[in-house]
């Protein structure tokens, strides 16, 4: 049975953005692993996954877990064409960097760090923000990940001819806008049920 | 054929342009759909009211000021709930209205040259009456979500407590935030290339 209560995890705060594999605590019970329905275990998709608190916390509602987890998976696996992988974690880190999201930030520099050819600009991004000193095609990437990152949305036609006169075709800019979009779901989810722990493993 | 919200919101028909970009991400647009279909049309299944439900999502698009995804919202709140309701939540977004993201990161954080301090939402108290503590903690916690997430804090899962929000309950007011905060950019985004398409 869970319970309904706030949890105060003790956590090693990271002091700042950072490329390193950090944990996330909780701070609402998820469900404990051993009490996991069959549909919640469908809903996680990737059954590895049941180690995590993260996934078995949005696994007390199983249905849109699933729907989520299906999205993200097509908006950044799919090698069909469009961004490359590396823009698309590019983006992620760069929404994650603007809303404030350390956790999801860590994971997606690396990522970015991994696929990009040239990663120089994914620190410089995590050090100084969306607003840092890029390469012309980070540039106009970060601009148009902050425009539609905003509330209300200021993401408008000068994004699309600056995306494509670095070299982004129509396919790619779908991309863009998909990756930044799924992260504004991400970040609230990582910011809000829980917080980044240093010192903790990789949910 | 199935309705898909998301071409019906950002105008794209079937076989245009921006609507085949879409195709080439076909488990994406199914399961866009399938998020939608489970925070708004499946039956509930944890508790969270459908008037709820439409009536955060109301606040929250109102908030994103993308007008075919609020006028959809708003639609549907006005036939569960009547104009009344819908009503009072627009005049609670009016008053609501900020710049985000902002907020202060967690003074353990070597990061406050990058805060930015704005508006922390509450009901006026009027309006809080009208619509219950409940409701009323639920758009106070939309509202934290959608501006300034990086200042989301126990306390704040605290206060739906308090109100009556189960856990399971806030995971699908979370979802139902932060899923919209999606659907509001996929769609306005789509709408601008389709306007700088020839």
């Amino acid at each position: 049975m869970t319970t309904d209560h706030v949890l105060r995890p003790e956590v090693a705060p990271p002091p700042h953005f950072t490329q390193a594999a950090i944990g996330w605590q909780p701070w609402l019970e998820p469900v404990p692993r051993d009490e996991l329905s069959t549909v919640q275990r469908d809903a996680l998709v990737d059954q590895g996954r049941a180690a995590s608190d993260y996934f078995r916390l949005l696994a007390h509602d199983p249905a849109i877990l699933k729907a989520r987890t299906l999205t993200d998976n097509d908006i950044f696996y799919n090698p069909d064409a469009g961004l490359p992988r590396g823009d698309r974690e590019f983006a992620a880190a760069a929404t994650s960097r603007f809303n404030g999201c350390l956790y999801c930030a860590s994971v997606h520099s690396r990522f970015a760090s991994h696929y990009l050819d040239d990663p120089t600009d994914v620190q410089t991004l995590l050090d100084e923000g969306v607003g840092a000193d890029l390469g012309a095609r980070h540039r106009a990437i970060a601009d148009a990940v902050t425009a539609l990152t905003r509330t209300p949305v200021r993401f408008g036609p000068e994004h699309i001819s600056t995306l494509r006169s670095v070299g982004l075709d129509d396919q790619s800019i779908a991309d863009l806008i998909h990756a930044s979009a799924f992260f504004n779901w991400a970040n609230r989810l990582m910011l809000s049920l829980g917080e980044p722990d240093a010192t903790g493993v990789e949910v | 054929m199935s309705i898909d919200l998301i071409d019906e919101l950002a105008g794209l028909e079937p076989g245009s342009h921006v609507g085949s970009l879409r195709d080439r991400r076909p488990k994406a647009r199914t399961n866009s759909q399938a998020s939608y279909d489970a925070l708004f049309t499946s039956p509930d299944a944890t508790g969270v009211s459908r008037m709820e439900r439409l009536a955060v999502a109301t606040f929250v698009t109102a908030l994103h000021g993308v007008t075919s995804v609020h006028d959809h919202y708003r639609a549907l709140l006005v036939t569960a709930s009547g104009a009344e309701i819908a009503g009072v939540i627009d005049a609670t977004a009016v008053a609501a209205a900020a710049e985000g993201p902002y907020g202060s990161f967690p003074a353990t954080a070597d990061l406050r040259a990058y805060d930015a301090p704005g508006l922390v939402f509450s009901v006026d108290p009027v309006t809080a009456e009208a619509l219950g503590q409940r409701l009323t903690a639920a758009l106070e916690h939309a509202h934290l979500l959608v501006f300034r997430p990086r200042e989301s804090s126990p306390e704040a899962l605290s206060a739906l407590l308090r109100t009556g929000w189960t856990t399971a309950q806030i995971v699908t007011l979370s979802q139902l935030v932060a899923f919209l905060s999606f659907q509001v950019r996929v769609v306005h985004g789509l709408d601008v290339l389709k306007g700088e398409t020839r």
